[in-house]
């Protein structure tokens, strides 16, 4: 190559590449799920361990890969073994899938933060209906924030059989999440390494505002002490670890080919070791971090909801029985609903069946994931709170920035391989590269803005990159212990980066992460084949809830199109490099 | 016999104004939510203040300009508190038709709750909805113009880089091929200065060192 390839300006704007890569939406909206779900404190063991024996030594080989070949994921697998070239085909491919649906959040981030400059929020409020006398009646129905979220910015028809238009709306914010990920991968590293410094340290100063914020909420410490108190039983469970592991390895981003892009642009002396434990223990750091602050906030929220669930009793008992106003408080609650079941009976058996029982724990228990969490519970929570369009604003720039850093990974792993193709880099600059693949993502990524978009979205996330990541890491880590040899790859590292390999590591590679792959790989497969067909969550607009619904066939059809078109560029990938040999070698015999 | 009338009258307006009876409204008040510590306690004057917006709302009705404060009966009044109150015309022996009645008050809403210090929620009229105020829309939606800002600013952005990035391509692509220039250009004066050219070998391959000349002539002064 005429040119040197570029380099990071410090190892530090690396280390902060890979951690706005690494810490993104995930550790926010996932992990505290997870906790919840899984015993609360004791999650954290399974959690550790899992860091230790399968992040942090998968984290390494993809980084000493990156840093030792110094190209990105398709140019090293071919100069590890040229039969395994498809391996980074198929990362490529996966990282194609995941931008293109991605980038969807970050426009819903900006959807919402533009949103957060007027009084009052406009998901704390529910639209009037048409002659003015009430409410909305799917508003009434379901929540404001839910009718804010599911009607006003996705417009979500009920099925995904009816796709509806493309909102103009959502699809302005796509554009526009486009154009900023295209500005900041511009000129390269040279523009990354300067924007990583924002989107890798501004989430922390809005995490801690929103934990100093949170705590001092009013019913913070229930959520708190729901969340911490260990439930023992659940380290039994094999499900726990199986969901520690999966969540370890999917949060660090691993087999997406981003991180060989990043250690690709790396000095070659430089101490990746030392980044990938660094990298590693911030990630998870920042899930239990992120978790802290949302557990405040889911106490607080269902304090509120609890509280005005018994207000609503109170109401309804003192207008049936014309108490007076303010004679019922929730102290003495229980004991007059009991003298009012004594005096007036048929009176109080007609008003009872209206009476819920209000529980706090009913409330907490509400666990929730994903963009449920982010764009409903928070929201809710976020409005009760004083100066809401404060923390509204803060809490969606703290999204766009996890999520903006995450794109930035994502596209890096589709341009490193493109721009280190002599053929395309020859006759295209790297703009025109990048310009390029934004357009496509963006022009694909409309098909999430219609009114289906979002059934569409949810089959992108939770199928297009689960499997085939697995098979992925899987082929990659065998590739390096296997077929190039753990010794031949030790001396390549030493030659690159002057230092030995500690045993802990080849221990790892070589049996303890491949073998906790195959079996994550093996309850995957498993649990798609035990539950027969696939379901989904449709909203319903006349009952204001979700329900569930089956995949149409040709749903089905493309979710297996999705797996199979990265998975089958390994093999593809294999059988053309033998069959272009075997075409040389035929030559050369015929020459010769 | 004016007690005898006395009773009958109110016997009729015990009558007209009764829980469930036709063209009657009940009415709940929630004071202490409403106002707290300073919530006032209900008494008849403050009855009276009711009656007289009630007869007030009514005269704003065409054709019932003649309502007086003795139309308006309240009756069953509870710790609630909460009444119920019916219109009567001036003969005093129906109530006037609900319709009406549900108009006005929802057309001076707003002047019967400030009257109290209420809102819509604590001051219920039950059967009688409250025309809800619809929250401000702007003519232009206020996101648009926070979307637009950040369009041209992001779009702006793009171009200067973009720009910059074409001038430092120029830039390297002229550099070499003005080097080979000037080089050409300083060889050719050399041949041609003064008009004569010189003669290669002499500029070519080789120049005085003007220090080891000084040198030998300082070691031999003789």
């Amino acid at each position: 190559m005429d040119e040197a390839r570029p380099l990071w300006a410090t190892p530090l704007q690396f280390v902060f590449a890979c951690i706005s890569y690494a810490v993104g939406l995930g550790n926010v909206w996932r992990f505290p799920y997870l906790c919840q779900m899984y015993g609360g404190g004791s999650f954290l063991v399974p959690y550790i361990i899992m860091l230790t024996v399968e992040g942090m030594p998968l984290l390494y080989l993809e980084l000493a890969v990156g840093q030792c070949m110094r190209q990105g994921s398709i140019g090293a697998w071919r100069t590890i073994n040229p039969y395994l070239s498809g391996v980074g085909v198929a990362s490529v491919v996966v990282s194609f899938f995941l931008s293109m649906y991605y980038n969807v959040i970050n426009a819903w981030a900006f959807w919402y933060l533009f949103h957060s400059f007027q009084d009052p929020l406009p998901w704390s409020v529910c639209p009037l209906n048409g002659n003015r006398t009430g409410y909305d009646e799917e508003c009434e129905k379901a929540s404001s924030t839910q009718y804010f979220w599911y009607r006003k910015t996705l417009n979500i028809s009920p099925s995904i059989q009816e796709s509806g238009a493309v909102q103009w709306e959502p699809a302005l914010c796509l554009i526009l999440a486009w154009l900023l990920v295209y500005l900041c991968i511009l000129r390269g590293t040279e523009s990354t390494g300067k924007v990583v410094y924002f989107t890798a340290l501004l989430p922390y100063c809005v995490l801690v505002i929103y934990l100093v914020r949170g705590l001092t909420l009013h019913g913070a410490t229930n959520g708190l002490a729901y969340m911490f108190t260990p439930k023992m039983e659940q380290l039994a469970n094999p499900k726990a670890w199986i969901n520690a592991a999966t969540q370890i390895f999917f949060s660090l981003g691993l087999g997406f080919g981003s991180l060989i892009a990043f250690a690709s642009y790396n000095e070659p002396s430089n101490n990746c070791q030392k980044h990938a434990v660094i990298v590693s223990i911030i990630n998870s750091s920042t899930s239990i971090f992120a978790s802290v602050v949302t557990f405040s906030i889911y106490g607080f929220k269902a304090t509120f909801n609890y509280e005005s669930c018994l207000n609503k009793v109170i109401l309804l008992l003192t207008n049936s029985f014309d108490l007076e106003d303010g004679f019922l408080t929730v102290s003495n609650l229980e004991e007059v609903k009991s003298y009012l079941a004594s005096a007036y009976p048929s009176k109080y058996s007609e008003v009872f069946p209206q009476i819920k029982n209000c529980s706090l724990e009913s409330e907490l228990e509400t666990a929730v994931q994903g963009t449920g969490l982010a764009f409903i519970v928070y929201t809710e929570a976020i409005k009760n709170m004083e100066v809401s369009q404060l923390w509204s604003v803060l809490y969606f720039f703290m999204l766009l920035m996890l999520g903006i850093g995450s794109m930035l990974g994502n596209t890096a792993a589709i341009l490193t391989p493109l721009t280190d193709s002599k053929v395309i880099s020859s006759y295209l600059p790297k703009e025109a590269i990048s310009g390029l693949v934004c357009l496509v993502s963006c022009a694909i990524g409309l098909v999430f803005t219609m009114e289906a978009g979002n059934y569409w979205f949810d089959i992108f996330n939770d199928y297009a990159a689960t499997l085939p990541l697995l098979l992925i890491v899987l082929v990659e880590a065998a590739t390096v212990c296997y077929l190039y040899g753990l010794r031949r790859f030790e001396s390549d590292l030493k030659a690159t980066t002057g230092r030995a390999l500690n045993w802990y590591w080849k221990a790892m590679w070589g049996g303890v992460s491949p073998l906790l792959i195959i079996s994550l790989s093996v309850f995957y497969l498993s649990d798609y084949i035990t539950t027969g067909t696939l379901q989904y969550q449709a909203w319903d607009a006349s009952q204001g809830q979700l329900v569930t619904k089956d995949y149409p066939p040709y749903a089905l059809a493309i979710i297996g199109l999705l797996v199979a078109s990265s998975t089958m560029c390994i093999p593809l990938g294999a059988l053309g490099t033998f069959i272009v040999r075997h075409l040389k070698r035929g030559d050369t015999a015929s020459v010769a | 016999m004016l007690w005898l009338l006395f009773f009958l009258v109110s016997a009729i307006h015990a009558e007209l104004c009764q829980p469930g009876a036709e063209n009657a409204f009940k009415v709940r008040l929630s004071l202490r939510t409403a106002l707290g510590d300073k919530a006032y306690a209900w008494d008849t004057n403050e009855e009276y203040l009711f009656k007289a917006m009630v007869a007030f709302s009514m005269r704003r009705v065409p054709n019932r300009e003649a309502t007086e404060i003795s139309h308006v009966l309240l009756c069953n009044v509870t710790q609630r508190v909460s009444f119920w109150f019916v219109v009567t015309d001036p003969s005093r022996n129906h109530t006037l038709p609900a319709v009406e009645v549900q108009s006005a008050i929802r057309m001076n809403r707003n002047r019967i709750n400030n009257a109290f210090f209420l809102n819509d929620q604590t001051l219920e009229f039950l059967r009688i909805p409250a025309t809800l105020a619809p929250p401000t829309d702007p003519s232009v939606p206020i996101w648009i113009i926070i979307f637009g800002v950040m369009f041209c600013i992001i779009i702006v952005a793009t171009m200067l880089l973009i720009l910059s990035g074409i001038r430092q391509h120029r830039r390297k692509n002229k550099g070499p091929s003005e080097m080979e220039d000037t080089e050409d250009k300083w060889e050719n004066t050399v041949k041609i200065e003064n008009g004569i050219p010189c003669d290669p070998l002499d500029m070519k391959g080789g120049h005085v060192n003007d220090a080891f000349v000084t040198e030998d002539e300082r070691l031999t002064p003789l």
